[in-house]
């Protein structure tokens, strides 16, 4: 019973799919009030979804009919899967176990892969353009990404997110070792959440929308929902390894957690704010010249530490 | 892929504001084959101007495009007088002047919102919008209209200008051009900005030249083609102007042409309300237009604009026909596209300030020599449309459009 509260409300799919409306809110808040916009009222996103959801959905004639409507449910299914294993109201998290942490990176790669699927499955020319262009960017973004996540995971010397977290919590000074890391991570997640200035999978202006032109109604609304749920799982991850701050005490934990998400999705809406959109043979370069370099140094530095320091 | 991707870019398509169809052949992401398909806006203007008099087609004339509205009313008016054999008053020449460098200002800050949309900056598109809207209230208090401003009038200007609304001129232009230095600094430092822009839509000097293009697009490539200096027109033998010109050749040196001329811009507006003469704004000019032909170039915002108005001793015209400024600008575009990527076909697309219907005519010529004639009706018209489509692999003959026995 307590397991099926937990994975249905609490802080499985029922608060994810509010924390990530809350969380579309404030991104788009953020961003408009950098803007010199007044933005969104907060119940703007739930409106769209409720829209969306109300809205005919039409499967193209030449799409799959059985994957083009299956895919956005594996894209939300694998976030709020992944969101089980990121601590929330303290130092654990629900399900916490040895190796987690490598689980959860794959499980955020589902999305990215169903956004491919998705495209190809469509076989309009602009979502098969925007499909080429998501793994493309997959294959830039993903290694740094993972590199970043894993240096810390290297001095902390455990696999599970709840243990890297605890980790650092014992030894608060050593977060400030993880700071290349914790830029990369930042740049990196962006293309990982397809956003500004790496969302050329989308990219509006030039091939409609991408990998979801064909997409309409309710399927596109689990979509529109997964990509929310993934930007809060994405800033739960690092908040968890980055800002490892928590008490004892569940609900100050909870406050804390929201206000560290808060913190990154604000560092997220600074980035998408200030940026033009690249090109995708821009970011390929950028992410294997700086990107990957930098989590490579931080990997060796933190095993050189590794032996170094008292632990 | 071995097959090449064929890509429609239009006629309907987020990133163009009026319908246009660019069939884009793609290897990978590059482009190595664009045909540039307008036609989609024609609107009759040119035959239209025919069956109505001068000061009526002043209002057509007005019309052709919605952001550079005054230049072309003030080219046909120019035209109108020139045949007419009257000469504006000064005040009037400087009044056509300071709403011909509001509208650059307007035109301007507008380019450069949508070319950060275009590469995904819309912060840049909120800013600059932000700032074009003062521009636009001192446009609406000087004319009436936010857009078809409707100060010009065959012989003169409408409205005059009040010491109130020249305090507000000035006001604006400080702030534009505040605002404007910054924009410069962003435009000429951000770095994302800088790599989206530099490099891409390349229109070397001699291409600029062979392809005919005009404005911001040949200045960008050192091409000194600028209306007001070399033919100047209006209040601009008068007021100092300096024809801004780039050496990058590229997307990123029509920016810096455009943001340049702002200041330029606000710098002519300054010298305008300083001297602006005493005198009468309107100059009576009679209803009958003596018979001739005459050929008249501006320089609209987005390059030079040409009238042609043939009378022939009436109050209506003969011919009256408009060449915009796009209309040069669009035979370099197939040039820019190829060898670009796939991402950069709207922003050279936009780096031009296209404007569709502007450009959009229906030609037929009809044989001179045996002065045969023909009329096209409306279901030849539809076939003529089908089977262009179908040579494009589109078959729209299955589509029902309800006939109206008005046409028939």
């Amino acid at each position: 019973m307590v397991a099926l509260f937990n994975i249905l409300v609490f802080p499985g799919f029922i608060f994810l799919g509010v924390y990530a409306l809350l969380f579309e809110f404030l991104d788009r808040r953020i961003y408009a009030r950098l803007q010199n916009r007044m933005g969104p009222p907060w119940f703007q996103p739930l409106a769209d979804f409720l829209k969306l959801i109300g809205k005919e959905a039409v499967i193209p004639a030449e799409a799959d009919k059985k994957v083009f409507p299956a895919l956005p449910i594996f894209a939300l299914a694998a976030v709020t899967t992944a969101f089980l294993y990121v601590p929330i109201w303290s130092g654990n998290s629900l399900l916490p176990f040895s190796g987690d942490l490598i689980v959860v990176l794959y499980l955020l790669t589902i999305p990215t892969l169903t956004f491919f699927l998705a495209g190809w499955y469509s076989t309009s020319v602009y979502a098969t353009v925007g499909s080429m262009r998501a793994l493309t960017q997959l294959f830039s973004y993903e290694v740094p990404l993972f590199m970043a996540l894993l240096a810390p995971a290297l001095l902390a010397d455990s696999w599970s997110i709840s243990g890297i977290s605890q980790f650092y919590a014992a030894h608060p000074l050593y977060i400030l070792i993880n700071i290349p890391a914790f830029v990369v991570a930042i740049v990196s997640c962006q293309g990982k959440l397809e956003r500004v200035p790496f969302d050329m999978p989308e990219a509006e202006t030039e091939i409609v929308s991408g990998t979801f032109v064909e997409y309409s109604g309710r399927f596109y609304a689990v979509f529109r929902m997964a990509i929310d749920a993934e930007l809060v799982v994405v800033a739960a991850i690092i908040a968890a390894i980055f800002l490892p701050f928590f008490t004892a005490n569940p609900v100050v934990g909870f406050i804390l957690f929201v206000v560290k998400t808060i913190i990154i999705l604000f560092i997220l809406a600074v980035f998408r704010s200030v940026m033009a959109r690249i090109r995708i043979e821009q970011m390929v370069k950028f992410c294997w010249k700086y990107l990957v370099p930098l989590a490579i140094i931080q990997i060796i530095v933190n095993i050189l530490l590794k032996g170094v320091l008292p632990l | 892929m071995a097959k090449n991707l064929v890509i429609p870019i239009g006629p309907q398509h987020p990133s163009l504001k009026e319908p246009a169809c660019f069939t884009i052949t793609l290897e990978g992401e590059k482009v190595v084959n664009a045909v540039v398909g307008t036609g989609y806006n024609h609107r009759g203007l040119e035959k239209a101007c025919e069956a109505r008099t001068f000061i009526q087609d002043l209002y057509i004339i007005e019309r052709v495009c919605g952001i550079c509205s005054h230049i072309h009313s003030t080219t046909f008016c120019q035209a109108v007088e020139e045949l007419a054999g009257v000469e504006i008053t000064r005040r009037a020449a400087y009044i056509r002047t300071i709403m011909a460098e509001l509208e650059r200002l307007h035109s301007h800050l507008l380019w450069l919102g949508i070319a950060g949309h275009e590469v995904g900056f819309d912060t840049l598109l909120m800013y600059s919008w932000r700032d074009r809207e003062l521009v636009l209230d001192v446009l609406a208090a000087l004319g009436g209209n936010r857009v078809n401003y409707g100060i010009n009038t065959i012989g003169g200007v409408r409205r005059d200008v009040t010491p109130e609304l020249i305090e507000q001129i000035r006001k604006v232009a400080d702030i534009v051009e505040e605002r404007n230095k910054y924009y410069i600094q962003l435009a000429l430092s951000e770095t994302t900005l800088a790599a989206r822009l530099g490099g891409i839509g390349k229109l070397s000097h001699d291409d600029a030249i062979k392809f005919g293009a005009v404005g911001p697009v040949s200045r960008a490539a050192e091409v000194p083609d600028d209306i007001r200096v070399t033919d100047p027109y209006a209040a601009y033998d008068e007021v100092p102007v300096t024809a801004i010109t780039d050496n990058h050749a590229d997307v990123f040196g029509r920016t810096v042409v455009r943001v340049l001329e702002i200041m330029e811009s606000v710098k002519m507006i300054r010298f305008c309300l300083d001297n602006l003469p005493e005198g009468d704004i309107v100059t009576k000019v009679p209803r009958k237009i003596p018979e001739g032909e005459v050929l008249i170039r501006t320089e609209a915002p987005r390059g030079e604009d040409a009238h042609y108005v043939r009378s022939n001793g009436t109050d209506k015209p003969d011919r009256v026909r408009v060449r915009a400024a796009s209309e040069a600008n669009w035979h370099g575009m197939k040039h820019m596209l190829e060898g670009d990527y796939l991402a950069d076909v709207p922003i050279i697309i936009a780096a031009i300030d296209p404007c569709y219907s502007c450009t959009d005519r229906a030609i037929i010529l009809d044989n001179h020599d045996t002065g045969e004639q023909s009329v096209t009706d409306w279901r030849s018209l539809r076939e003529y449309s089908i089977n262009w489509y179908k040579v494009r692999g589109i078959d729209t003959s299955k589509i029902k459009i309800a006939y109206s026995p008005l046409i028939f």
